[in-house]
């Protein structure tokens, strides 16, 4: 099943969307997020897909919003500033329910920033990003494995909900070489009677749109929106646990961070502090109550946030938390990447205080 | 039909039950009335597909009884394009106002006529922002007045206005370009057999197709529906002149 390969995380990513049926793509090039585009592009006369060079991520994202909104399954993939620009179409798919996947190759900011990797667009991410009350599915992979398989997830689940799903990276794991293995291809079939085809005889037009001008009509809407997401919630969160069983200090991380944690984990249990790690695996819907059960635990004195910006996140693991156990935050900014070691002190230091 | 009596004309079945919200007069009225008597006449309701923009005309999916989306301010001609690219067997228009097309979507616009993207634009140019209350808008006149330029355009501050059919007939890759206008009965049916040619050259995949129609806003020009015709005449024309910019060398 499936084939091994040695693969940078943008390629990966790239190769995995074709993989899972891509049929259109749309995007606009930004470090450290090019090689998915250029990837493509190389490959693309191999395959049946749409690839466009847009002129900007917002006429990229609208591409997005027409195509997906016709049927098709659809991509793009951007880099933080990049992101921003999407936002406000992001908005208008999410009220017009139009699946569709992005990839957040995640730089430092705020503004130009660098092109070093950075979690500082979690807030962002989660929280919906555009105007209005929505959320995108977000799932946050950590290695160039998972870089494909949320890639499958992230389509499935946008389907599944009617719903924009996005993979939020870094620039580490876009750049970084690892060993994948590429799940065997799909024949993908859209069974989406709502989307814009062409209108069916003896059938009402469809149409897709995010204008509810009335607002007791607008207020309805949301509140479909509202059920979809708690549904998403209750049935779609995904995390992983990490010698958490006996810990007494829970280490909450995500994406490239948790990787580089679980290394400090080690690396504290070998001193003799139990420290666990627990990993959001997405980040939207966020593992909340997993994190409140793992706060009621006796042996467990606090929780310590490790991110790659000024601490986002924690906002979230202290809302979970909900004042059982002390929360704290470490975290390095503007593309610097935290060694273990400088996790564990971190750790240290509070168990210290 | 009553005895006596003889039918000579109906509205085209591929316009919807709803009455329109659109000010007397106004010929974004008249325009979807034109494109949906095209759509049937070409009996191609079942395979167009239309995006609408954000302005007087967002409720646009309200009135043509055909499939369509509704797109964020400006971005009507990148949604067109991603529908479009994804069925290239089907027929796509975008419908947008000069804010949207001209202003905000400039660049959406002129990236889409460079690639030849083989959709059909219905520009309505009404020299306003009709929805919003009647701002100036790039194709505002000199010295017109609106709600921010209470002292009519100052070509100093603002520029001339944009004549998009003279920008876009430039490019290789658009294949018809054309100004109409609906203020008398004979400019109407010209336009509509201006938009019968887009859509059938579309049909013949020859390239972009561009149709702008020198509108009116009697509501944001604070005038009469008929004043709003004489200011056309004498105002507009001589800056906007109707007419073919470009066509398919065959044809
Ligand atoms: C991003 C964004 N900016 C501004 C607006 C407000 N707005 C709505 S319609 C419009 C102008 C519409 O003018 P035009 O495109 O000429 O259409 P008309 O109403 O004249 O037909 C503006 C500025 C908006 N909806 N979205
Ligand atoms: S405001 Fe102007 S453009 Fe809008 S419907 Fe009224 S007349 Fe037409
Ligand atoms: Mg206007």
């Amino acid at each position: 099943m499936g084939e091994i390969k040695l693969m940078k995380g943008n390629e990966a990513l790239a190769e995995a969307a074709i993989r899972a049926g891509l049929q259109g793509y749309f995007g606009y090039p930004i470090t450290p997020q090019s090689e998915v585009v250029e990837y493509l592009a190389r490959e693309e006369p191999k395959h049946n897909y749409v690839l466009l060079q847009a002129e900007s991520e917002v006429a990229a994202v609208n591409m997005l919003y027409g195509a997906g909104g016709a049927g098709a399954r659809v991509m793009t993939t951007t880099s933080s500033p990049g992101f921003s620009l999407m936002q406000e179409g992001i908005s208008y798919i999410a009220c017009a329910q139009i699946p569709c996947l992005f990839a957040n190759i995640v730089r430092g900011g705020p503004g130009l920033g660098t092109i070093q990797p950075s979690q500082s667009d979690y807030f962002q991410a989660t929280k919906g990003g555009g105007h209005g009350d929505y959320h995108l599915i977000v799932l946050a992979p950590n290695s160039v494995q998972e870089m494909v398989d949320h890639v499958y997830l992230g389509f499935e689940l946008a389907d599944k909900y009617r719903s924009p799903a996005m993979l939020l990276s870094d620039g580490a794991i876009g750049q970084m070489m690892e060993k994948v293995q590429l799940p065997d291809p799909i024949e993908y079939k859209p069974d989406k009677p709502w989307a814009t085809t062409g209108k069916k005889p003896g059938q009402e037009r469809n149409y897709l749109t995010s204008l509810y001008i009335q607002p007791e009509e607008m207020e309805e809407k949301n509140i479909e929106l509202q059920a979809k997401f708690k549904k998403i919630e209750e049935n779609e969160v995904r995390f992983e646990e990490y010698k958490t069983d006996d810990a007494k200090i829970i280490i909450v991380s995500f994406g490239l961070s948790s990787r580089i944690s679980k290394k400090s984990v080690d690396m504290a249990r070998e001193a003799g502090l139990k420290v666990g790690l627990f990993r959001p695996i997405t980040v939207w819907p966020f593992p909340a109550n997993k994190i409140a059960d793992i706060a009621a635990r006796k042996q467990v004195n606090f929780f310590i946030s490790i991110e790659m910006n000024a601490g986002q996140m924690v906002e979230d693991v202290k809302l979970a938390v909900n004042g059982k156990k002390p929360v704290y935050f470490y975290g390095r900014m503007g593309g610097i990447i935290p060694t273990p070691k400088e996790i564990l002190t971190a750790v240290q230091a509070r168990s210290r205080s | 039909m009553k005895e006596g009596y003889k039918l000579i004309y109906q509205k085209p079945k591929t316009l919807r039950e709803k009455r329109m919200h659109y000010c007397p007069g106004c010929f974004h009225a008249t325009t979807h009335k034109l494109m949906m008597e095209v759509v049937e006449e070409l009996g191609i309701q079942e395979k167009i597909i239309g995006v609408c923009p954000v302005g007087c005309s967002v409720f646009a999916y309200d009135y043509m009884d055909v499939d369509m989306q509704e797109a964020a301010h400006g971005r009507a001609a990148a949604v067109a394009t991603g529908i479009k690219r994804m069925h290239p067997d089907k027929i796509v228009f975008s419908y947008q106002g000069d804010g949207d097309l001209a202003a905000i979507g400039i660049a959406e616009t002129i990236h889409a006529c460079n690639r030849g993207e083989n959709f059909t634009f219905i520009f309505i140019n009404n020299g306003i922002y009709g929805m919003t209350g009647g701002q100036m808008a790039p194709t505002t006149l000199e010295g017109q007045k609106t709600t921010t330029s209470p002292y009519g355009r100052d070509p100093k501050k603002a520029g001339l206005p944009l004549k998009m059919c003279e920008i876009v007939s430039q490019f290789d890759s658009v294949a018809y370009v054309e100004r109409v206008s609906c203020n008398t009965p004979a400019n109407a049916r010209k336009a509509k057999r201006a938009i019968k040619k887009a859509f059938e050259y579309q049909m013949q995949g020859l390239g972009s197709t561009f149709i702008e129609v020198a509108s009116n806003c009697p509501s944001g020009w604070k005038c009469t529906p008929e004043e709003s015709l004489e200011w056309l005449k004498e105002k507009a024309f001589p800056y906007f002149p109707l007419g073919v910019f470009k066509k398919p060398e065959e044809v």
